[in-house]
């Protein structure tokens, strides 16, 4: 395997030839803002705009999860061009959600709160107006519940039950401000050709996939980044 | 290529291409009179298909022997439907605004008697004695047909006519030259894609041709989405082989075997015409397998495209070739290197590939000798809105948009005076009377803030809030993305919010750096095109017209009289006409009565802002007017 050495926020590191910076820096203890980088998918996603960082000799932040690295490259994870695209994209996606962590299952282990931490803002948004969607929410499956107002889009639910499980039961439906993560048919989750193996709940960065029993969030398998 | 076969090439062509000459002379030159009607889709809306059956049975009833042949669109879309008659003894004369009852005319006086009908001629299509021709309007001076040439005198459906106008001569040419040379050739003319971004074609062909991985692809990209642009449509359904010319030059010059033409859907006649033109390239061998019987293959599949506007982007409308759904992906990989099926694919738009041909036929230094610097050649546009001239038009780059609006298009509507331009459609900008004097090019557009985009003109005047412009657009932009990334999905709704809250009055000043810094962002942060020229509309009505913005979130006042929240209308006591009254039956909700005096009053509070009575009030009064803000109607006494 042919590796690179590269710097990130003044750290040497190596990493796999073709590997692209966001999966480099995390491998190495640094973090990233991200929420729709799966790492094993063949193509990034580069939906949820949070992984921006800086390179030397490039004008625009680019995002890490789609820039390979290279030799002799200088990556800079908190510049302010970068801080600043990651901030907004942040803001935009808390604006349209309901936020409200003491009542939610997910708290604790969202990475919404995480990257809020890490980006220095509050899950509030002063300088957006709050746009909600109010849209039903699915209790129909016996082992989770789907909130889709608390969807952020990174479509790692969808990638995991299409794609790693072939299974196929969710999807992305409309398109602009209405797009949204759902079923076949909209149906609810009890019928369609859901197998309530919660790997989907597992993969959900936020509390928009819950499992119903709070334990099975504990016992979830770590979730991502 | 060898030179058997080369040589068998030109002497295939030779017949073909004599053949098909001699069909456009007896039409032509046989002595005998023919009509051409307009009927491209502009043409069509305007009633062309019933002007052509009153003419076709004004024919069979006075039993004339006079081919009656549909044309494509001329340009003139504002005095359509158009006819041109040529009758032996005069110039080709063009007839603008016809009806069934001129049509009937034309043919009786000027077909069966011998006058030419004067009153309804918009021009001539040669200088002679009779009749002023085109080529005297003042719009001649500026314009230069490369690409629209062909376009409203020939039959699209025939490909004998496009043969006869010097059609496929390029494609010989270039089966006789290395690929390496065409693309050489290409580049040095200095065309750039008039897809929007108006990258150098002739480095797109090099890279794709460079780039390793079989079949290579070639696709014509015909989604013209934005709103009021119809240049695509207008070349597709007038002159549809010069887009196929193009493909397979490109085609042969890349090392592709197949082509796609994506049309959208909601073009059925772009869509019936790309399909004839299809069917008799293939049945006279310049498409197919061996075309001309050389050892070069190349075959073209129509694609109808959905029709979402974002299906116009590149990796997007891939996506949808593939049966995917038409949603953008990250680039690079560009399409060049990894494209359709993970191929190299070469995606141009309709107008660059129109090009080609003329670059084949008449050289890079010929393109290159027309336009500015940086932009070489023409610019199609679609002028519409408030110019006395709709239509489309063609300019060497580096003409002035005031050419382009006051000389081509004639200026403005009713006397108004110009306000702005919005040039590029949704992804393009507003600019001011200031720039009126800017030579127009790719690079000249985006420094302004506005972008060349399709080609689409939208010419404004002072009844036209900015506001509400940039608010249009970006709804549209709003509802058309495709709504996978944050910036462009979330930023934009974010923006459009806004937007509808200082169109009604709503707006806070902190808003507008808010807007602008948020503009920057989506601009920089989103995904594809769509996003990152999405603000373009908002940041440029803002940086030269941010004096109306202001107006609606300091003063609630609406310059422009425009937005409805924002104005009130009113009578003005001294010019109502005490026994008139117009308005009050024309108003729906019974919001006008008289007073005492016999003069008009509107209940405020029970008007809903119509309008209506402002059309109702004849002009000789004129008493009816629009305030702004509301606040401005004199209590009544
Ligand atoms: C949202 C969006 C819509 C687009 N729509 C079109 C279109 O309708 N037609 C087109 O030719 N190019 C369109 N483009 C540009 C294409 O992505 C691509 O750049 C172009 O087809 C390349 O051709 P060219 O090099 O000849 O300009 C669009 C781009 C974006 C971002
Ligand atoms: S439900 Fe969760 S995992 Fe699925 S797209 Fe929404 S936020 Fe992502
Ligand atoms: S910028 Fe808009 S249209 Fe483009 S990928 Fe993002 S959401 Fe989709
Ligand atoms: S992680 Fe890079 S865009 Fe979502």
């Amino acid at each position: 395997m042919k590796t690179v050495s590269l710097t990130i926020d003044g750290k040497k590191i190596r990493a796999r030839e073709g590997e692209k910076v966001l999966w480099a820096a995390l491998d190495n203890g640094i973090y990233i803002p991200n929420l729709c980088a799966l790492h094993d998918a063949l193509e990034p996603f580069a939906a949820c705009r949070l992984c921006f960082v800086e390179v030397e000799g490039k004008k625009q932040p680019v995002t890490a999860c789609t820039e390979a690295v290279e030799q002799g490259m200088v990556v800079n994870t908190r510049g302010p061009g970068a801080l600043r695209l990651a901030r907004t994209a942040f803001e935009l996606l808390v604006a349209s959600l309901p936020v409200d962590c003491a009542h939610c299952p997910s708290s604790g282990s969202c990475e919404l709160q995480k990257i809020a931490a890490h980006l220095s803002i509050k899950l509030k948004t002063k300088r957006f107006r709050k746009l909600l969607r109010e849209l039903p929410i699915d209790y129909s499956s016996p082992l989770f519940i789907y909130d889709p107002n608390k969807c952020v889009l990174c479509g790692r639910c969808v990638w995991i039950c299409r794609e790693r499980l072939g299974i196929g039961t969710l999807g992305f439906a409309h398109r602009g401000f209405d797009r949204l993560v759902t079923t076949f048919g909209s149906e609810p989750i009890s019928e369609s050709k859901c197998l309530d193996c919660g790997e989907c709940v597992v993969a959900c960065p936020t509390g928009a996939l819950a499992f119903k029993d709070r334990q099975g969030i504990k016992s979830g398998l770590g979730k991502g980044g | 290529m060898k030179t058997t076969g080369l040589q068998s090439v030109v002497s295939t062509f030779r017949e073909i291409k004599s053949r098909a000459e001699s069909q456009w002379q007896e039409l032509c030159n046989s002595g005998k009179p023919v009509v051409m009607v307009g009927a491209a889709t502009c043409g069509r809306a305007a009633g062309a298909l019933g002007v052509i059956r009153a003419i076709k049975d004004e024919v069979k009833k006075h039993k004339l022997d006079c081919p009656v042949v549909e044309v494509g669109c001329m340009g003139h879309c504002y005095a359509e439907p158009i006819v041109i008659i040529s009758k032996p003894g005069y110039p080709p004369i063009c007839y603008g605004h016809v009806n069934k009852v001129i049509a009937e005319r034309l043919i009786r006086e000027f077909i069966l008697g011998d006058d030419p009908c004067l009153e309804f001629v918009l021009g001539a299509l040669e200088a002679n004695e009779l009749v002023p021709s085109l080529s005297d309007f003042p719009r001649a001076r500026f314009e230069k047909k490369i690409i629209l040439k062909n376009c409203g005198h020939i039959d699209p459906e025939q490909i004998e006519h496009y043969l006869a106008n010097g059609g496929y001569t390029a494609l010989v040419k270039a089966l006789q030259m290395p690929p390496e040379v065409i693309i050489n050739e290409v580049g040095r003319s200095g065309l750039r894609g008039r897809g929007g971004a108006g990258f150098p074609t002739g480095q797109k062909w090099e890279i794709c041709r460079n780039a390793p991985g079989r079949p290579k692809y070639v696709i014509c990209n015909g989604d013209e989405g934005d709103p009021g642009a119809f240049m695509d449509r207008a070349i597709l359904e007038s002159d549809p082989h010069s887009v196929i010319e193009g493909m397979i030059i490109a085609g042969y010059a890349i090392g592709a075997r197949y082509g796609y033409i994506y049309v959208r859907a909601e073009y059925p006649l772009a869509v019936h015409r790309v399909r004839i033109a299809l069917r008799q390239a293939r049945k006279l061998n310049l498409l197919g397998k061996n075309i001309l019987g050389s050892d070069f293959s190349f075959d073209i599949r129509l694609f109808q495209g959905s029709g979402a506007f974002v299906c116009g982007e590149e990796t997007a409308l891939i996506a949808s070739l593939e049966g995917e759904p038409g949603i953008p992906h990250h680039r690079p990989p560009y399409p060049a290197t990894d494209g359709l099926y993970g191929k190299p694919t070469l995606i141009n738009n309709v107008k660059t590939l129109a090009y080609i041909r003329h670059i084949i036929d008449n050289g890079a230094e010929w393109f290159a000798s027309t336009g500015t610097e940086e932009s070489k050649g023409t610019a199609v546009f679609a002028l519409a809105g408030k110019i006395v001239n709709t239509g489309l038009v063609e300019v060497p780059m580096g003409t002035t948009l005031r050419q382009v609006i006051f000389d081509v298009g004639s200026g403005m509507q009713n006397g108004k005076r110009f306000k702005a331009v919005q040039i590029g459609g949704p992804s393009g900008g507003c600019l001011p009377e200031s720039a009126l004097d800017l030579p127009i090019d790719f690079d000249s557009l985006t420094d302004a803030g506005a972008m060349m985009g399709s080609g689409g003109m939208i010419v404004l005047d002072e009844d036209d809030c900015m506001v509400e412009i940039a608010r249009y657009f970006l709804e549209f932009t709003q509802r058309e993305s495709c709504g996978q990334c944050t910036f462009c999905r979330l930023g934009t709704k974010q923006m459009l919010e806004v937007l509808d809250e200082i169109t009604k009055g709503q707006g806070r000043i902190e808003d507008i750096d808010m807007l602008s810094r948020l503009a920057e962002d989506i601009k920089a942060g989103s995904l594809c095109g769509l996003g990152k020229t999405a603000p373009n509309p908002v940041l440029s009505t803002l940086r030269h017209f941010r004096d109306e913005y202001e107006a609606h979130i300091k003063e609630g006042r609406c310059p422009a009289l425009m937005c409805r929240d924002l104005i009130a209308y009113y009578i003005i006591p001294e010019k109502c006409e005490r026994s008139c009254d117009a308005c009050v039956g024309s108003c729906t909700t019974e919001a006008i009565s008289a007073n005492k005096k016999r003069i008009k009053v509107i209940d405020q509070e029970k008007c809903v802002k119509c309008g209506t009575c402002l059309s109702a009030c004849p002009p000789q009064y004129n008493a009816v007017v629009r305030l702004s803000p509301p606040s401005e109607v004199p209590a009544s006494k």
